[in-house]
């Protein structure tokens, strides 16, 4: 078996990998520091993130503006010592960001523009266009090529942590092109792995979003924290999850049920006008445009499709014109990528899962409990995202948390010694575990795409927009028996080159654990907040849940959680302004 | 049972193959089906081993580049209605070394990006403090076309002369070299020009014109290449005039 | 440390890391790579114009040798001059000439549309259209032939 060393190693070349990977660059030179991605950095998934990233940057605007938006937004379940630190540096990065070469959207004076996003009430996040995340990250990358002192291991998949003596020395992880696989060891480990999209159905994330990163720390000992936080966004394409954006709504899109009816007026959320009302029917909160259609499903109004249950967006009375000029992405969207043309016909859209609050548990160094061991970016809960996310915030956050990372691994990685040399026996282990596990295995007859499909239903009915006691209890008895169907799987390659078949097994390892981190949290969380909606618990209780849920995994993949309550530094909790009350003011208002 | 519509794909294992050979799937035909689709519902139903990447499915993160029916496409925004009633042939790019299947070997193209030093080059950093490099959106315009490239490669595949002459930079490496060039925040272009107007950097290309046609995100390198070239006989000029002159 | 222990496991320890150079190629099986046929111009229409455009600079060096020998019998004088002007009503030379001009005004034409790629010109902050561009060469071209024309038509 191959080895190799370095200082601080980053699993991931997304927004927080790279960032992290120029960060330890900075602080100390002399550090070796490597990238390691199951892609090449520029295919992360930073890459489709469309919106743009929200910072203080304009006079009018105020860093508690930004600091309050995101913990209300939040409802409350921010640590707020974090979210001060947040939008103190993100402006900082931001800066950074266009210094490195980023084209972000200009002013007609050349400073940065900045444009509204919901949920922020002032003015401030900024954008590259309708490709912000694509900019940023091609930036990022471009800039790291610059720096000699970071080497890339791109397309090599990390299956395991390396944990001696209570502290990450390394991983092992196979080379995908070549099939070898091998120990990399490190002072520090820095987990850039992104989300886990992919273990629910419908989604906007990635094919590469399997919560790789989360399952790697829980099964290391890690807690996970906050994973029954899942955010949904009201309007994606069925199948290909791709999102429409706000914008289409905001422009006086329709929300249509199978009668062609504005089903929205039934949900308490205003009166239809032909002219778009902020905050009011199609313009309401995601999470409740996420719960109308729930509530139209169960009425059967809701029209089925092949790939399950839509409702329609209607644009179409816009006409042509005013979609080409105000809406322009969105059409090439649905022509591209679905063969469905706006200007004439029904969009068929669908709630699906966006982003995930919750993450492998740090502080606001990005550093967890396990030593050694740092997260940044979506597979982190530090957690500044609270019960729900931002739009525009995740960017930013990638930025900060990923530099704040960097620097702290790069200092513990300074103090400590080279890795001990127990953990290359269990490098060999891994090692035999993948092959007679998957690429020498004989017999079995489990399809790995049967599994996760079961696997993403049980997800969807029993964790999804609406959560009961009874129907996460299901969900968790078929995850175990998944878990248990798990081993007899078996794959069809059996190749040790570019076999793809064999990452998507440890993927839907991987996937299968994150899952029943998110059944459980969600089990044992007894109300609703934010993204967390229990219709046995219908109401917020902060007597009880003002904390973090921490979720651990046992030696025998039975689980058991912990709370930790939330910092709370200036605002104490108070209604969330996205509720009804904040609705009900506007409808009124007209 | 429903339409379907025949793929023929290339298959090539290392270890088993002299050659690439070609195998049939019979998929489902649906209006909304991408290429990309039919080779997942191939992964998913029919056959597990064969290998391709993807990620997105929507046409951001450039993994998808394959041959279809000999033409250069993301096979992620290719559908397959535009080839009914097929049958629809996807082979890996072309002129890039094949590892498996439909995976090409792509490092080249890397070691070459890094060649053309895609970064701000600046004689003096403005500190943060400061705030941004002032840049109207007229400036922004000037570069904006080339930094929308998605390394998908598919201009690679287009471009004969890089079949013929693998020292040459390529399409996409020369178009972000340009886009730093022509940002007015850089100020590297004349480093850059030094790489570039070797050889087998711009002058290899003999414009073709093709690298532009197929580009997914109309980058125009073929158009960046050229604007390069006059750039670099003006200079060449400018050192024939003034050979002493000022910089 | 993990040099020690590699040694016990007999393992191989590579210090540092892999950007610029991948260390896998030289593990890895065999890639496939395909030659590139002779005939790759015939593959596509577009690669074949392309290859006619590259093939059309011989026309191009005939046309000025041509003019040289044009000239050289000028200066030799009126006989020599007449001899020349007898051959070129040759079917042989007939033929050439026209293929010549063909492929001539196929490189013009060519070069013309190629303008705006390299050309890019900005009026107050928006860039001028690339069929203006072009269509500013071709009325060039058209002038300058038209005087040329003019002068030699004349007498
Ligand atoms: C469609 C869409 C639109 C969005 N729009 C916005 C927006 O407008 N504003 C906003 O703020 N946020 C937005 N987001 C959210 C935001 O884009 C993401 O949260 C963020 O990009 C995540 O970045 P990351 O660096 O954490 O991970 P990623 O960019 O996902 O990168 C993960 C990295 O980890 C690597 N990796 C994973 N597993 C392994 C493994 N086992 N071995 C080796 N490497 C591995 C991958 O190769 C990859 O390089 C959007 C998200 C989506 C899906
Ligand atoms: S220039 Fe166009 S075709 Fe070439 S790699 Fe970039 S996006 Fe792809
Ligand atoms: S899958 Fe990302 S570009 Fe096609």
């Amino acid at each position: 078996m191959d080895i190799s060393s370095h200082d601080v190693l980053i699993i991931g070349g997304g927004g927080a990998g790279l960032r992290a990977a120029i960060a330890v660059a900075e602080v100390n030179p002399r550090l070796n520091v490597a990238v390691i991605s199951k892609v090449y950095p520029m295919r992360s998934h930073t890459v489709s993130a469309e919106g743009g990233a929200a910072a203080v940057i304009k006079t009018g605007d105020t860093l508690d503006d930004h600091a309050y938006d995101t913990i209300s937004g939040g409802d409350w379940l921010c640590d707020q010592d974090a979210v001060e630190a947040f939008v103190q540096e993100a402006p900082e990065e931001l800066l950074r960001l266009e210094h490195w070469g980023c084209p972000w959207s200009r002013d007609p004076d050349g400073h940065i523009a900045v444009r509204a996003f919901g949920g922020m009430k002032k003015e401030r996040t900024w954008f590259a266009a309708d490709k912000t995340g694509f900019h940023m990250l091609h930036t990022l990358f471009q800039t790291t090529l610059k720096y000699t002192a970071i080497a890339r291991y791109d397309e090599w998949f990390v299956t395991k942590l390396l944990v001696d003596d209570n502290r990450v020395q390394g991983v092992v992880a196979i080379e995908i092109m070549s099939g070898k696989i091998q120990a990399i060891t490190a002072k520090a480990v820095i987990l850039c792995t992104g989300g886990c999209g992919r273990v629910f159905p419908f989604t906007t994330n990635a094919n590469i979003k399997n919560g790789d990163g989360m399952a790697l720390a829980y099964r290391a000992g890690a807690p996970l924290k906050d994973m029954e936080f899942v955010q949904y966004h009201p309007t994606g394409l069925p199948f290909t999850g791709i999102l429409i954006t706000e914008a289409a709504r905001a422009e006086g899109g329709y929300m249509l049920n199978k009668d062609g009816y504005r089903y929205l007026q039934d949900y308490n959320l205003g009166t239809p006008q032909p002219k778009p009302v902020l905050r009011s029917m199609e313009l309401g909160p995601r999470d409740r445009l996420c719960q109308a259609f729930v509530k139209e499903m169960e009425k059967g109004r809701t029209i089925k499709g092949p790939y399950g249950d839509v409702v329609h967006l209607d644009v179409r009375h816009l006409g042509e014109k005013l979609i080409n000029t105000k809406l322009p992405f969105v059409r090439e969207l649905c022509l591209k990528y679905q063969n469905i043309d706006p200007v004439k016909e029904l969009i068929p859209v669908r709630p699906v899962v966006h982003y995930m609050m919750g993450g492998v548990s740090t502080n606001i160094h990005g550093a967890t409990p396990l030593a050694g061991l740092y997260a940044a970016g979506e597979v982190a809960c530090v957690s500044i995202n609270g019960a729900n996310r931002l739009g525009s915030n995740s960017l930013p956050e990638l930025l900060v948390f990923g530099a704040r990372a960097g620097r702290a691994a790069a200092e513990f990685a300074s103090t400590q010694k080279e890795s001990n040399g127990i953990i290359l026996s269990q490098a060999l282990d891994e090692t035999k575990r993948v092959e007679a596990q998957f690429l020498e295995k004989t017999g079995g007859r489990e399809r790995i795409a049967t599994l996760r499909e079961e696997m993403q239903k049980a997800m969807e009915n029993g964790a999804g927009i609406y959560r009961t006691h009874s129907s996460l209890a299901e969900a968790a008895a078929k995850l175990r028996e998944l878990q248990e169907r798990f081993p007899s799987i078996t794959l069809d390659d059996r190749s040790r080159t570019f076999n793809t078949e064999l990452t998507a097994a440890v993927e839907l390892g991987f996937m299968l654990d994150v899952g029943e981190a998110i059944v459980q949290s969600a089990l044992h969380r007894t109300e609703s907040r934010g993204a967390h909606q229990r219709t046995d618990y219908p109401k917020r209780d902060d007597e009880k849940f003002l904390a973090h849920t921490l979720i651990y995994r046992n030696a025998d993949g039975s689980t058991h959680g912990d709370y930790l309550p939330v910092t709370i530094t200036r605002w104490p909790p108070g209604e969330r302004v996205y509720g009804q009350p904040a609705q009900a003011a506007q409808a009124k208002g007209g | 049972m429903a339409e379907t519509i025949k793929l023929e794909v290339t298959r090539y294992a290392p270890e088993r193959h002299q050659a690439p050979t070609s195998q049939s799937f019979e998929v489902p035909y649906r209006k909304d089906w991408v290429v990309l689709d039919a080779l997942n519902y191939i992964k998913d139903n029919l056959d597990g081993s064969l290998s391709y990447r993807w990620s997105c499915r929507m046409g951001i993160c450039g993994s998808c580049g394959m041959m279809v029916n000999g033409e250069p496409k993301l096979t992620c925004a290719t559908f397959l209605s535009k080839y009914a009633p097929g049958p629809v042939r996807v082979e890996p790019l072309r002129y890039f070394p094949v590892v498996r299947d439909l995976i090409i070997e792509m490092t080249d193209f890397m070691a070459k990006l890094r060649s053309v030093k895609p970064w701000i080059i600046r004689e003096e950093e403005k500190p943060l403090s400061e705030g941004e490099y002032l840049q109207t959106p007229e400036q922004l315009d000037t570069y904006k076309q080339f930094s929308m490239c998605i390394n998908c490669m598919l201009c690679y595949a287009a471009c004969p002369v890089y079949g013929l002459d693998p020292l040459f930079s390529g399409p996409a490496a020369i178009a972000l070299a340009q886009r730093y060039n022509l940002d007015s925040r850089d100020q590297g272009a004349e480093e850059r020009m030094g790489i570039l107007s070797q050889h087998a950097g711009i002058w290899g290309c003999t414009f073709v014109g093709e690298c532009t046609r197929v580009c997914p995100k109309h980058v125009d390198p073929a158009g960046a290449i050229q604007q390069y070239k006059l750039t670099a006989a003006k200079e060449w000029f400018k050192s024939l005039l003034m050979p002493w002159g000022a910089k | 440390m993990v040099q020690i222990a590699a040694d016990a496991l007999g393992c191989q320890v590579k210090p540092g890391g892999l950007s610029g150079t991948p260390s896998h190629t030289a593990y890895h099986p065999r890639w496939y790579r395909e030659r590139v046929s002779t005939y790759w111009w015939l593959w596509k229409w577009r690669y074949l114009k392309f290859v006619l455009r590259e093939l059309s600079s011989v026309p191009v060096a005939y046309f000025v040798t041509l003019t040289l020998v044009q000239v050289h019998a000028l200066s030799d004088g009126p006989q020599a001059y007449a001899d020349f002007q007898r051959w070129m009503t040759h079917p042989v030379f007939l033929t050439l000439n026209a293929i010549s001009f063909l492929f001539v005004l196929f490189h013009t034409v060519t070069w013309f549309n190629l303008a705006p790629r390299a050309i890019v010109v900005r009026l107050r902050g928006k860039r001028v259209p690339e069929f203006l561009i072009a269509g500013s060469n071709y009325a060039a071209w058209l002038v300058i032939s038209a005087a040329v024309a003019w002068l030699i038509l004349r007498s």
